[in-house]
């Protein structure tokens, strides 16, 4: 299936100035093979989304749908057919 | 329909993708969250700053903030400073240096967003155009669990070793670059160090923030994490904590091997065994690379041995710069004036330095790294507070003027004679 990866305007410069990546996964793929997808394609975005132990970075809130993955079964959330995930920055800052 | 989905990128498992997006169809996917939450007004991002204008032989003075990287440039008289920047706009920069080893000007920044986590980048154009190397090789091996939180010190080694490039981090490690600072990998044998459980963090978190290479590029090398002390390598590949005579007020007799809170450590290219410490209490000396260790500031004329930075004067080892704070517990200037105190015998004796820095009710603070000399004689000193002023002196600090203000608060300041 083809997962579409929906980026918040602040990683988009480190994605060609892309909004959308479109990733081609297995069916049933959970977030975490999503973002090892884009991580493969698009490091200087993976690299923002996760640290290197593979924890999504705090302030980096990731969605399956409109549904936070920390609300689901985290980066073992299965991301269904036809459902768009979304990387987007909490609300953080000082 | 908006133009924002009309750029998208299709990215297949071969790991390959094209630059040229293949664009999305108008409409978002169903199942999508509304498009709010990416909207931004147009501008609130700011543009990449321009290069610096600077030529050789022009001063730069690289201001990392908490808010971006700004430069302060001039010509060698150090008068009519123009102020550059920011770049990595929002992102704190909490170490910068310009690499001017072999004739090149290589611009390093250590970033750090609060969103997306470090990186370290490189401009070899004076900031026109910044390069973040793919991937990214300042991380740790998966083995080890960890991951890097922040970049605090980028220093470039001796001219001997070219492309040798250290970066300190946190949690406390040590990377080594051997191209200029395109790639780096972790120094193990510090990494592996059996005290290394036991460091516990200071109130900036574990860091590793000072790095003192060899000046003549042998592997001799220190490093100082608060608040483990002062470890240093003799042969480039053990290390040892080197404290003794260092006496932390915050623990317990007896002396500790390790433990200290060294804020920061300074040496003189031309008597690379001695060293200056400015601790959390107490300012020391080594004439043995660190071996041992005498205080320096209590009897000297200080009126706080308290504070962060330290440096010596480029044309004189015996010459050391501290900038008193009042104590631990209210971190401003010491009596209400921002002074730096100058030694000119080795520590034997301390005086306050030059006019022109705030002297009434001056509660300004200065940061470890927001203190430094450009290497001229005489010798350039430029120091940025957690105010957002940076002040400067061309004669030793006979003499101090504000050379801009109103930055964010200023984390590191790095000073360099364009090559």
């Amino acid at each position: 299936m083809t997962v579409s990866v929906r980026l918040a305007e602040t990683l988009r410069p480190h994605a060609g100035g892309a909004a959308h990546v479109e990733l081609d996964l297995d069916a049933g793929s959970s977030v975490v093979e999503v973002l090892d997808a884009l991580d493969a394609a698009l490091p200087a975005v993976g690299r923002r989304v996760r640290d290197e132990s593979g924890a999504v970075r705090r302030h980096v809130n990731v969605f399956v749908g409109s549904d936070n993955v920390r609300d689901l079964d985290g980066l073992a959330s299965v991301v269904p057919a036809g459902v768009e995930v979304s990387v987007i920055p909490a609300v953080s800052g000082g | 329909m908006s133009s924002r989905w009309r750029e998208s990128l299709k990215v297949m498992r071969t790991r390959t993708w094209s630059p040229s997006p293949l664009f999305a169809p108008d409409e978002p996917p169903a199942g999508s969250p509304p498009d709010e939450p990416f909207m931004r007004p147009a501008g609130s991002i700011p543009d990449p700053a321009p290069a610096m204008e600077a030529g050789s032989g022009d001063v730069v003075v690289l201001v990392g903030t908490t808010k971006g990287l700004f430069a302060l440039t001039a010509g060698p008289d150090r008068r009519g400073w123009v102020r550059s920047g920011p770049w990595f706009p929002g992102e704190e920069i909490a170490a910068a240096t310009l690499d001017t080893r072999g004739g090149r000007n290589r611009l390093l920044a250590g970033a750090m967003s609060w969103h997306f986590g470090p990186s370290v980048y490189t401009s070899d154009d004076l900031g026109g155009t910044w390069h973040e190397p793919e991937p990214s090789t300042l991380r740790f091996p998966t083995d080890t669990g960890a991951s890097v939180a922040r970049v605090w010190q980028l220093v470039p080694a001796a001219d001997e070793a070219p492309g040798v490039v250290y970066a300190g981090v946190e949690p406390a490690a040590l990377f080594r670059s051997d191209d200029g600072g395109d790639s780096f990998s972790l120094v193990r044998e510090l990494w592996d160090h059996p005290h290394r459980e036991q460091w516990q963090p200071g109130g900036g978190g574990l860091c590793l923030h000072t790095i003192v290479p060899d000046p003549t590029g042998g592997p001799r090398m220190g490093i100082a994490v608060s608040a483990a002390g002062f470890y240093r390598t003799l042969d480039g590949t053990t290390w040892e904590a080197a404290n003794k005579g260092i006496l932390p007020p915050f623990l317990p007799p007896p002396e500790p091997e390790f433990g200290q809170c060294v804020h920061k450590v300074a040496q003189h290219p031309a008597r690379p065994d001695t060293l200056f410490v400015q601790h959390h209490w107490g300012v020391y000396r080594s004439d043995d690379f660190g071996g041992t260790w005498t205080e320096v500031g209590e009897q000297g004329g200080l009126p706080s041995t308290f504070g962060f930075p330290i440096v010596v004067d480029p044309n004189d080892p015996d010459t050391a710069y501290v900038i008193p704070l009042k104590s631990d517990f209210f971190r401003c200037a010491a009596e209400g004036k921002l002074r730096v105190y100058r030694t000119t015998d080795g520590g034997g004796t301390w005086a306050p330095s030059g006019t022109g820095l705030p002297d009434d009710d001056a509660y300004l603070s200065v940061l470890r790294d927001g203190f430094d000399t450009d290497g001229l004689a005489p010798a350039g000193l430029y120091l940025g507070t957690r105010t957002g002023e940076v002040f400067g002196s061309p004669d030793g600090g006979e003499t101090w003027s504000e050379l801009t203000r109103h930055l964010p608060p200023v984390l590191c300041v790095k000073a360099t004679v364009l090559a």
